[in-house]
């Protein structure tokens, strides 16, 4: 099964908390986008040209949720090259190994290259992973271009994979967005409060955060506004926005309607008992006729 | 004796399905307010008419007790309709047309804003499943940021079944929220 659409409805951090939760695995190409003469019409009822996939713009794989090979269109991701890249070898040898190992492929030429004392394996793990996550990066700034996620399409067995946690990816690749309007779109509302997911301990295990983002963390609680919270961390409403969508599309942190429309325990001293609720004026009998009707209709 | 009446809204992005969803179980012809899309306007291509004030089915369950369905008009400039339709509801179902990404932040958006006319109790329809680009109904859980005590249920809204299964669905909600208060 695929998932298609566009970036610029569903953005590249979103598709990897997608594919974070979820634990998908599959593979997820970008294209160029091509803008034709047809229109569509979003939700609310506004037209856009419609856009087409042109040529693929970069791909990025994933097994069970786990970042593990990305790919730009536009560059050779020949092993040479991400080992070039990454400083591992000069450019001599990297043209040198390009010409006599275009036989062979990334496992094995890794095997030949190591044999050889020319990088050792952790080099290779890095690079490739080095490599990845810059393309995935990139792909987090784009934003109108069209992709389709085919699910369980891996890569070659051939080439060499490195599973990357999608947290810390999604985490960084926010904090390199630089355009304010989607991170408005996705939070609009400063006078909603933040909470911790079940299990925090687990979810925050292995994160890397800077100490803007775990001062803002450390403010965490139903009770707080992320206003309020800005205000406390010295933020302006684009800094905090930026650093909250991180948390919420890594799944680091949950949203929370604003504090003073929570629900209140009932009865708890001194609780504020909230706006009236409408009384319910329809009895448990009613619905359950209604059920007995629908069933038979 | 007087009949009771319960009402019930169907609202969701503009061509999610919502009319289609009423003309599957109403027992009445659908009372529509459409008006005719014009070649100039933005939904020319997409559909013909679009519902510019509400949509109306009924169901009638006995002399005493008729259940009223609203679909809201899904376009924005209708939007001044929607609290009206969602004053005195029993619950209400969120339409999404789950082959249209495109929608899918108006979907969201909407959902907010009936969560706040009312704090009663709903379920999200991931329409459209028969549809060979449709997302999956956990999939679209994930990108609309549904918690897991919501029911988000797969739906055609032209087939019957599915759309009794949604409705049902909504009724046993209605009836938990009833047991716990």
């Amino acid at each position: 099964m695929a998932l298609k659409g566009n970036l610029a409805d569903f953005s590249t951090t979103q598709i990897l908390n997608l594919i974070n939760l979820a634990r998908k695995t599959g593979t997820l190409r970008v294209y160029e986008p091509v803008v034709t003469n047809e229109t569509i019409t979003d939700g609310a009822g506004n037209k856009r040209p419609k856009i087409v996939p042109g040529t693929e713009r970069a791909s990025a794989s994933f097994r069970e949720g786990k970042l593990i090979l990305a790919t730009m269109g536009i560059q050779d991701g020949h092993l040479a090259n991400v080992l070039q890249k990454a400083g591992k070898l000069n450019t001599e040898q990297a043209r040198i190994i390009r010409e006599r190992g275009a036989k062979y492929s990334d496992k094995a030429l890794a095997l030949m290259l190591i044999n050889a004392n020319y990088v050792n394996q952790t080099d290779i793990v890095r690079s490739i992973q080095q490599h990845t996550v810059d393309i995935v990066y990139d792909m987090m700034a784009w934003a109108k271009e069209p992709f389709i996620f085919q699910e369980n399409e891996l890569p070659p067995a051939d080439r060499i994979t490195v599973p990357i946690d999608l947290k810390n990816v999604i985490i960084e690749g926010t904090r390199r967005i630089k355009e304010i309007k989607p991170l408005e779109d996705e939070l609009p509302n400063l006078d909603m409060a933040l909470k911790f997911p079940d299990s925090p301990s687990e979810k925050f295990r292995g994160i890397h955060l800077s100490v803007e983002e775990w001062r803002v963390v450390s403010f965490i609680n139903p009770k707080n506004s992320i206003r309020q919270i800005a205000k406390s961390c010295n933020m302006t409403d684009t800094e905090i926005r930026r650093v909250v969508y991180g948390l919420l599309q890594a799944g680091l942190v949950e949203l929370l309607k604003p504090p003073h429309l929570q629900p209140q325990p009932v009865g708890a001293p001194g609780a504020y008992a909230g706006p009236p609720r409408p009384q319910v004026t329809v009895k448990r009998s009613v619905v359950e006729r209604l059920i007995a009707r629908i069933k038979e209709t | 004796m007087p009949i009771q009446t319960v009402k019930m809204v169907v609202t969701g992005p503009f061509n999610a399905g919502k009319t289609e969803f009423i003309r599957s179980i109403s027992e009445i012809d659908v009372v529509t307010t459409d008006e005719g899309i014009s070649p100039t306007s933005a939904e020319f291509g997409t559909k013909e008419t679009t519902t510019v004030a509400m949509d109306f089915g009924r169901i009638t369950v006995d002399d005493d007790l008729v259940l009223y369905l609203f679909g809201t008009p899904g376009q924005r400039r209708f939007d001044f309709m929607w609290e009206i339709l969602a004053e005195g509801m029993l619950g209400f179902v969120v339409m999404v047309d789950s082959s249209k990404p495109e929608t899918f932040r108006e979907a969201k958006s909407i959902l907010e804003t009936f969560r706040a006319y009312a704090p009663t109790p709903y379920v999200v329809a991931a329409n459209k499943q028969d549809h060979p680009e449709a997302w999956a109904a956990e999939d679209l859980r994930i990108a609309l940021r549904i918690d897991d005590d919501i029911k988000l249920l797969p739906c055609v809204a032209t087939d019957k079944e599915s759309v009794k299964n949604v409705l049902l669905e909504l009724l046993y909600s209605i009836l938990e929220e009833m047991e716990e208060t």
